[in-house]
């Protein structure tokens, strides 16, 4: 079990850049992947022999692969713009944790071997060699990095670290050095479907639970199907969606939303996860095959639309990957962009007026909202720019009567991440995830004291897991991040007539 | 000729052709190799001349080191643009007749008083190196020395106010050295310092994190449009992984 004696951050009014600490979170690092979950995903099972030169050659690799890597391992001028900008350096003080001090550590390799200076001056130009103490350094610190790419949005040259610890993962991936949490669920999801490996009796069992849970509720049949052809709509949701809080609310909510809207849909078996940590590991295989079950079943299943549950990393990779790595999505009813987010699809019906709220139904309830990193930062949402921003918020505002922004500095694009995202939620690494929640429980503290909010909404499955073990840690109750949806299933007015 | 003469100019022929060949080498690589995936941060623009504004702002403006960090911002900013005023002065060495607009009062004033503006914002730049502890770890030498290299550019170019240099030869040096017929370079300590300095910084700059320069329009989160749900966006290499249909 993860080490829990830590020493606790203190909240502050006004958050400070910390003075740094060397080695600070230089101990953490996640538990391995075993050799039957890296075989699964195409992988060495253990370090290999030979491993320096592999991963310079994957390193070379990658390089005639990536612009993203080729250009920024190039052009970082060591401003320090970006230093005080990553949830976890402000969390943990490790300097490794500063976005330059994290991509140096891969820079410095590159510089050692790719580049003229640090073959001949390694010393001048902070050029070093790739040794053991790198690579466990690498697989720390490439480790502490959720991905969120906020740093990217601060830096002159928009270097962006997601796409250095994408690749170190990757590196260390093809020498048999792996991560246990994400590749483990990668290999659930290939061989089962979803990350939780819920297969489809345990899944159909779960959503006619639900389907009760629900009838009690509101006295409505809302259906949550799972396998129906020739539905309009595949929901392609989070796993997490099917029994964890506040999660299962939300998933409650869309069912709502399309059932008040008369959309027939449906959920799949083959593809029962809307997460993607194919991303998180840098995986463009393995990101692609995840991707590809989605596609599959819209073909078997013969819908006319994909529509996306509340997911930050699952929607990027939809939004912004899924039309590249499964397209083209010809089959599809061409009126609707591919694929949809169900905050779209419900801001859609509203603004048309097919379903209305009642937002004293949320009356008990002062909200915010935590806008996910990936949805934030790496989405888009209506096709309008800044949509990922204003849609969720407009949704929110419609079925609340309360709400409240936090500080503006820590939301929008510049919201700070949960501290859990790129695939470092897992029990391993508590520590680091419950310092990186830091800045984000500092902002919330804020509006929780001016404004009396009571809850925070987020559309991300890893965020309200994350949040709810954060909440708990810092103070506040486990049960003050809710869904979107289940605000918005709160207040959508049921027309029981049809009954 | 005099030894300085062929010196010099060898080397600035040598250094010329690094920094042409160079750059060019890495825009052919930057070009060259794929971004298979839309990664661009917000705000993103939709059309290619949403692009062509955006990377104008950040080029000009700076923008998202504005948003970042005042005073790196502030003395990066006009470093750069003192630069460019220095740039535009320096335009009078190798065009003759001199462009109308170069040998205007306004423009000569400006490259001159805004290379001590250039030298304060360096030493602003350097400060933060030195004092600021997140910076001052992230610094490798090479860091200090490429600062202390253009203050050395600076200052002895702003020296030659008070050490007499005649211009008019360097600038018979120059276009010798343009038009192959060469000409006495003066041997002023101050000018071939400020000469000798200028050939290390083009022999240094494309093996260097002066690559920012072309880096910035090659930057996929700021050179991409947000189309992805429209177009597939996919790589050469990615199409060889093609399954479906």
């Amino acid at each position: 079990m993860a080490n829990t004696e830590f020493e606790k951050p203190e909240l502050k009014k006004y958050s400070e850049v910390p003075k740094l600490e060397e080695k600070a979170t230089s101990h953490l690092a996640p538990f391995k992947s075993k050799e039957e979950f890296q075989s699964s995903l195409g992988y060495p099972g253990e370090l290999v022999d030979n491993w320096q030169e592999k991963a310079l050659d994957k390193m070379g690799d990658l390089l005639g692969r990536y612009r993203s890597l080729r250009v920024y391992l190039d052009s970082c001028i060591q401003c320090g713009a970006c230093t005080d900008k990553c949830h976890y350096y402000l969390g943990t003080k490790d300097p490794n944790n500063m976005p330059v001090g994290r991509q140096n550590l891969l820079r410095s390799v590159y510089r050692r071997y790719f580049t003229l200076p640090g073959k001949f001056f390694p010393k001048l130009v902070g050029a070093v060699d790739l040794t053991k103490e790198v690579l466990d350094e690498w697989y720390s610190y490439y480790h502490q990095c959720s991905q969120c790419r906020r740093c990217a949005v601060f830096c002159p040259i928009g270097i962006d670290t997601a796409e250095i610890s994408m690749a170190a993962r990757e590196i260390m991936d093809s020498v048999g050095v792996g991560q246990k949490y994400c590749n483990e669920i990668i290999g659930k999801v290939h061989k089962i479907g979803n990350n939780l490996g819920l297969p489809e009796p345990a899944l159909a069992d779960t959503l006619e639970g639900l389907e009760e849970d629900v009838k009690d509720d509101t006295g409505i049949d809302v259906k949550y199907p799972l396998d129906q052809e020739n539905s309009e709509v595949l929901l392609v949701t989070p796993s997490a969606d099917f029994f964890a809080e506040p999660h299962v609310d939300g998933l409650i909510g869309y069912g709502k939303v399309l059932h008040q809207a008369g959309i027939s849909w449906t959920l799949s078996s083959h593809a029962s996860e809307a997460a993607n940590f194919g991303m998180f590991i840098g995986s463009y295989d393995n990101m692609k095959k995840l991707a590809l079950r989605i596609r599959e079943a819209a073909l078997d299943l013969k819908v006319k639309r994909i529509v996306f549950g509340e997911c930050g990393h699952a929607w990027r990779v939809a939004y912004s990957f899924l039309n590249t790595l499964a397209g083209p999505f010809d089959f599809l009813d061409p009126r609707y962009p591919v694929p949809q987010h169900i905050c779209e699809v419900t801001h859609d019906l509203m603004k048309k007026k097919i379903i209305k709220f009642d937002a004293s139904a949320n009356d008990d309830m002062v909200l915010t909202y935590h806008d996910s990193c990936n949805v934030a930062r790496a989405s888009n949402m209506g096709d309008v720019i800044g949509g990922q921003f204003t849609i969720p918020r407009e949704l929110i505002k419609a079925s609340v009567n309360n709400y409240f922004d936090m500080d503006e500095n820590t939301i929008m694009e510049k919201t700070y991440c949960c501290g859990g995202g790129g695939g470092l939620l897992t029990d391993d690494l508590i520590e680091l995830r419950m310092k990186g929640a830091l800045p984000r429980m500092e902002a919330l503290k804020n509006v929780v004291e001016e404004h009396g909010v009571t809850h925070m909404a987020a559309i991300c499955a890893i965020c309200k897991s994350q949040f709810s073990k954060a909440l708990s840690y810092y103070g506040f109750e486990l049960d003050q991040i809710v869904s979107l949806h289940q605000l918005v299933g709160n207040a959508l007015i049921m027309n029981k007539k049809e009954l | 000729m005099s030894l300085v003469t062929v010196v010099y100019g060898l080397l600035f022929y040598f250094a010329f052709l690094i920094l042409v060949i160079g750059l060019a080498y890495r825009i052919y690589e930057y070009a060259k190799v794929p971004a298979p995936l839309k990664i661009p941060t917000p705000p993103a623009p939709k059309t290619k001349q949403g692009v062509a504004v955006r990377i104008f702002r950040e080029v000009v403006l700076f923008e998202s080191l504005f948003h970042s960090t005042k005073w790196t911002w502030l003395f990066g900013w006009l470093f750069h643009f003192t630069l460019l005023l220095a740039a535009f002065r320096h335009l009078r060495y190798f065009t003759d007749p001199v462009w109308f607009w170069v040998s205007w009062e306004i423009v000569q004033a400006a490259g001159h008083y805004g290379g001590y503006i250039m030298v304060l914002a360096l030493f602003g730049l350097l400060g933060r190196r030195v004092f600021v502890d997140r910076v001052r770890y992230i610094s490798s030498p090479s860091d200090y020395l490429m600062l202390i290299l253009i203050i050395g550019i600076a200052v002895s170019g702003l020296m030659m106010k008070w050490f007499h240099t005649d211009i008019f030869a360097v600038k018979q040096f120059f276009l010798g050295l343009m038009y192959f017929n060469w000409a006495e370079l003066p041997s002023d300590f101050v000018l071939l310092l400020h000469l000798g300095l200028v050939i290390a910084l083009m022999i240094i700059f494309p093996y260097s994190k002066l690559l920012h320069a072309p880096g910035l329009f090659f930057s996929p989160t700021r050179n991409q449009t947000d189309t992805a749900r429209d177009n597939r966006h996919i790589a050469d290499w990615a199409k060889k992984l093609e399954t479906h249909k």
